[in-house]
């Protein structure tokens, strides 16, 4: 381990973005769900800068700054709104019981360590190591997604899994071009729009968000 | 040498003596961030004092393991602190234990205040027992994992070498850490049946673990428990420190420090007493139920932070 500094802190940081994806795998409230998100969202922004200014990438910084803004401040602010005009601060049961989840999600971790072995072998980035984390926690947020029925959690792990292909984008490449990165965002910020107003629309003809009532095709 | 082993014996002497001030400043703390005010730092110590100036109240069919239990508790406890590297690394009494027999000096406490509890045949104390019993099976590994993530990093299991790898290497972050980190203060919680595990202050027989196990002791068998708790309490913060903060404990032979390394111990020790009592006013008990799964978290935290150890801090 004789790595620069900062790289230490990048993969402290990566540690961390781990950590917080199994709290979002464990975590039973809506609102507890969108406060570890925001960390997340914080978590990416530091190690992108970071890794920006440690290799003098300036479209990284760009990135970082729209991370801040979007995953931050304004996803997490319309989810707290969201919660509180749909008023549903209450507990959700996830399919499988948690300590369940929680090991098909070590074993996950497992499998992207390997997976991401060679991959990373092939990169020549100075932050190659990580590529395994991210992909753990695109698994994670996935299973996250997996797991829930209700509406907003599954957008959480959703977006959850967004920054893990994100940081799996920086460590593996240094990020892609402004514009892809531009795009995505635009992408999410509306997408995010869209399957509110799905909410809504679901909310008013099941009178609940969760998504079991979805599974039956016709009206009895 | 001499000098070697009067020092280990002032380090055991200092943790007998300070670990009830730790205990009463925990509670200090609890008191005022729940804007009471609070009660004297010397509290324990005056516990203990009336409680050895009390007589002994035994059972009628009370066996010798009940009244022998409480010098095997304390004895086990004096001796864990003296092992954990707490002023200055690699005492000459050190190499006695390494991490894995430490747990195992815990089990060895345990496993007698168990018993004791069963001994007498209250419902209650029975009842502590298995509860203690099923929360211990499922810390124990956890602790052992974290050890293990430690050992992994310093090639050895002798805390000493833990201790100086850390402290007086070169300065390196070790993301694996921060798992075993988040996982130590849960397991540390349930070994030292405090919130949100077991509450040590509750006065309903329902919800005690802890409590409900020595509810039969009394006089100067009681006040050696209460003191052999204050201990673990203790030996667990100095653990946690020599594991995860490490700065300032003294390297082999340096006796210059000693001053500044007691100051260090303090103010990481006040620190420490002050997050612990933050964590417990911010959480609720948990419903025994629950435990399991909190256990659980700790564990896998353990083991991901091996994973994480071998993918990122592989030279």
């Amino acid at each position: 381990m004789n790595l620069p500094l900062p790289l230490q802190f990048v993969n402290l940081l990566a540690a961390a973005l781990l950590l917080i994806a199994f709290a979002l795998l464990s975590q039973r409230r809506i609102v507890g769900l969108i406060t570890l998100f925001a960390w997340q969202g914080l978590a990416l922004t530091l190690s992108t800068t970071l890794v920006a200014l440690y290799t003098r990438q300036p479209h990284l910084l760009t990135s970082a700054a729209l991370t801040l803004l979007l995953k931050v401040i304004v996803l997490p602010w319309i989810f707290f709104r969201l919660v509180r005009r749909l008023d549903m601060e209450r507990d959700v049961e996830p399919v499988i019981n948690i300590p369940t989840t929680m090991l098909i999600g070590i074993v996950l971790v497992i499998f992207a360590f390997n997976l991401a072995q060679p991959i990373s072998a092939l990169a020549g980035t100075v932050t190659r190591s990580t590529l395994g984390i991210a992909m753990a926690v695109v698994l994670i947020s996935f299973l996250t997604m997996i797991t829930r029925r209700q509406a907003i959690a599954q957008v959480i792990g959703f977006l959850a899994m967004e920054n893990g292909l994100f940081f799996a984008a920086t460590s593996a490449t240094y990020g892609m071009p402004l514009v892809v990165e531009l795009g995505i965002a635009l992408d999410v910020l509306v997408g995010v729009f869209v399957l509110v107003i799905f909410f809504f629309q679901i909310r008013e003809t099941f009178e609940s968000l969760d998504l079991r009532h979805l599974e039956r095709l016709k009206e009895r | 040498m001499e000098s070697g082993i009067a020092l280990q014996l002032g380090q055991t002497l200092l943790a007998v003596l300070a670990a009830p001030l730790l205990l009463g400043w925990v509670n200090a703390c609890r008191a005022w961030l729940a804007n009471r005010r609070a009660p004297s730092l010397l509290l324990p110590y005056r516990n203990l004092r009336r409680l050895f100036h009390k007589d002994v109240v035994l059972a009628p069919h009370a066996s010798a393991l009940f009244r022998v239990a409480p010098y095997v508790i304390f004895a086990a406890m004096v001796l864990a602190a003296g092992i954990v590297p707490t002023l200055i690394n690699d005492l000459p009494f050190s190499p006695a234990a390494d991490a894995i027999a430490l747990v195992g000096l815990f089990a060895v406490a345990r496993v007698f205040q168990a018993l004791a509890a069963m001994d007498v045949g209250t419902s209650f104390g029975t009842l502590g027992a298995r509860r203690e019993m099923l929360v211990a099976f499922l810390a124990e590994p956890a602790l052992l994992m974290v050890f293990f993530t430690g050992s992994l990093i310093a090639k050895s299991t002798a805390l000493p070498t833990i201790v100086e790898v850390f402290a007086h290497q070169q300065f390196a972050i070790y993301p694996s850490l921060a798992f075993a980190a988040v996982a130590f203060w849960m397991v540390s919680t349930a070994e030292n049946a405090r919130i949100p595990v077991d509450n040590p202050t509750t006065h309903l027989e329902l919800t005690m673990i802890h409590e409900a196990m020595i509810l039969e002791y009394s006089g100067r068998h009681l006040a050696l428990i209460e003191w052999a708790v204050a201990l673990k309490l203790f030996t667990y913060s100095t653990l946690g420190i020599a594991l995860f903060l490490p700065w300032g404990i003294a390297p082999v032979g340096d006796w210059m420090g000693l001053p500044l390394v007691l100051v260090a111990l303090t103010l990481k020790l006040l620190a420490g007493g002050f997050a612990l009592a933050l964590l417990e006013t911010l959480n609720a008990k948990l419903r025994l139920f629950r435990v399991p799964e909190f256990l659980g978290t700790a564990f896998l935290l353990a083991v991901l932070g091996m994973l994480v150890h071998f993918l990122l801090e592989r030279p």
